[in-house]
């Protein structure tokens, strides 16, 4: 793994470069500009777009959307885990249904919420946390299962009560499966809101990237997507950073292994 | 009254193919408060099933384990077994002073004194220095030192060991078990120790019980009369230690060999 503190140069480079050849082809041909304007208009629309304050009612919408359903998801998914993971007769009942509804595209039930919560916002809400659930469960499940039972023992033999052996030892025990499990969530949370603004919004970072196609206003589309990536990788940089503060221990324990 | 009584204690485990596999045959004994004593068998005699069972982490087939004389069922609080793996049994989350603070916490105090008293317990295992450590930073001698110390900072009265030091470098051992006699008589915790290593079982007890192979049962208790505080060299020097060592080493082989 790379040491993360070191700037990664070529990696930038790379990135860099592929702009630069953006910025002239799109320049070099006008009849293209038209769908792919060159990156210099796309960042000044984005400039416009944020000093005039339009789409920063947007992205809050989509981050409060964001919040709202990641957050829920995932302390569902990690109370529903640990206790399936435990309750091991428990999870037999749901298997099946966890498999056949864990695979199935999450878009694909948009319709369905659609129908039954109208196109609101908890429309929107409610299939970003049925998304990121999937990976945020079946992570936890397989983590608590992996839990040695001499910790479990352990915490038997010292009197802990069921409650306290959940709480207490299965959460940490399982904890770096579970931060898997979020990281994946994290991502899904955000194609989701993305994805449901574009089909049912009339405000997010969604609903602007499509309404703004819609007008021919291809800049300012693209800087509705520049703005989703940046939001995207905001978003998994600061998890990394909490995970790093709450893994630490995780981390050092597994590099030690490893030298 | 004994601190801790087995009676007619047996347990069978049904296997995948449906026949039945009788770990512990029938195992009667009591313990006394403040006493030291061990298990000694072969490997693979069902001693951990039996630690297991009297620690209420296993029901036992038939038969019943009484602490001050009331039934065991589940883990009872005046007992806490410590394992063979130190390395499972450990909080990898915890630092070592976290690792012990729970031993405290497990029974309720959650005091400001409690960091004190784990620091104590720590330092009389020998690792003061290393409270801010993590288990899996440690040796594994010093990582069973950890495992002792939260064992001890939950002041049980019974202290269950499941060939604690089996895994450790001979040294090791040694001088593991010289800090576990010191503890002991400092703390006058009652200490049921189950080994496979005779001399072991002969150095620390006041008594021992030889166990049969599986089933298991045992075969011959045997007083074990040597001065405390007892010394590496000179203790196991002793000519008396070398004739117990070989009536047992032959009790369990010919057993064995039937």
């Amino acid at each position: 793994m790379n040491a993360p503190n070191k700037f990664n140069w070529p990696g930038w480079l790379v990135f860099g470069a592929i702009l630069v050849f953006w910025e002239i082809t799109s320049r070099g041909l006008p009849k293209l500009q038209l769908y792919i304007p060159p990156i210099s208009q796309i960042f000044w629309a984005l400039g416009q777009l944020l000093l005039s304050g339009t789409i920063a009612k947007h992205l809050s919408v989509s981050l409060a959307r964001f919040l709202e359903g990641y957050l829920l998801a995932a302390a569902i998914a990690v109370a529903l885990g640990i206790v399936l993971g435990y309750f091991r007769s428990l999870h037999s009942w749901l298997e099946m249904l966890i498999e056949f509804l864990r695979p199935m595209p999450s878009v694909a039930i948009i319709p369905v919420a659609v129908l039954i919560l109208g196109i609101g916002d908890s429309m929107i809400v409610a299939v970003t946390v049925y998304a990121s659930m999937w990976p945020v469960l079946v992570n936890t499940i397989e983590g608590v299962r992996h839990i040695e039972s001499t910790l479990i023992d352990t915490a038997r033999t010292f009197g802990l009560s069921r409650r306290r052996i959940l709480w207490q030892i299965i959460l940490p025990g399982a904890s770096s499966y579970i931060v898997t499990g979020l990281r994946i969530g994290l991502s899904i949370a955000l194609i989701l809101v993305t994805t449901a603004e574009m089909v049912v919004g009339s405000k997010g970072l969604g609903f602007f990237i499509l309404d703004e196609e819609r007008s021919m206003n291809s800049a300012n589309m693209y800087a509705g997507i520049v703005l989703v990536a940046v939001l995207g990788y905001a978003l998994n940089r600061g998890f990394l950073t909490l995970e790093g503060k709450a893994m630490k221990w995780h981390h050092s324990m597994i590099a030690r292994e490893a030298a | 009254m004994p601190i801790l009584e087995v009676q007619d204690l047996s347990k069978s485990y049904r296997q995948a193919g449906g026949e039945t596999t009788v770990a512990i045959g029938n195992i009667s004994c009591q313990v006394e408060a403040g006493e030291f004593v061990s298990f000694v068998g072969p490997s693979g005699c069902g001693k951990t099933t039996l630690l297991m069972s009297i620690a209420g982490l296993l029901p036992p087939t038939s038969g019943r384990v009484l602490v001050k004389g009331s039934e065991v069922a589940g883990p009872p609080a005046d007992l806490v077994l410590l394992f063979q793996e130190y390395n499972k049994s450990l909080f990898a989350w915890r630092s070592v002073l976290g690792n012990v603070r729970f031993g405290l916490e497990a029974r309720g105090d959650h005091s400001a004194g409690a960091a004190k008293k784990a620091g104590d317990l720590i330092e009389l295992v020998g690792l003061k220095g290393f409270e801010n450590h993590y288990p899996w930073e440690l040796s594994g001698g010093m990582q069973q030192r950890v495992a002792i110390a939260r064992a001890l900072a939950y002041e049980p009265e019974v202290l269950l060991m499941d060939e604690p030091f089996g895994s450790l470098d001979a040294l090791t051992r040694l001088e593991l078990e010289d800090t576990l006699l010191r503890l002991w008589q400092e703390l006058r915790t009652t200490i049921l120790f189950i080994t496979h290593d005779i001399e072991e079982a002969i150095y620390l007890s006041d008594r021992i019980w030889v166990l049969s192979r599986r089933p298991s049962r045992i075969i011959q208790e045997l007083k074990i009369a040597f001065p405390r505080p007892r010394d590496q060299v000179t203790t196991r020097a002793d000519t008396r230690f070398m004739k117990i060592r070989n009536d047992i080493y032959r009790q369990i082989s010919h057993r064995g060999a039937e």
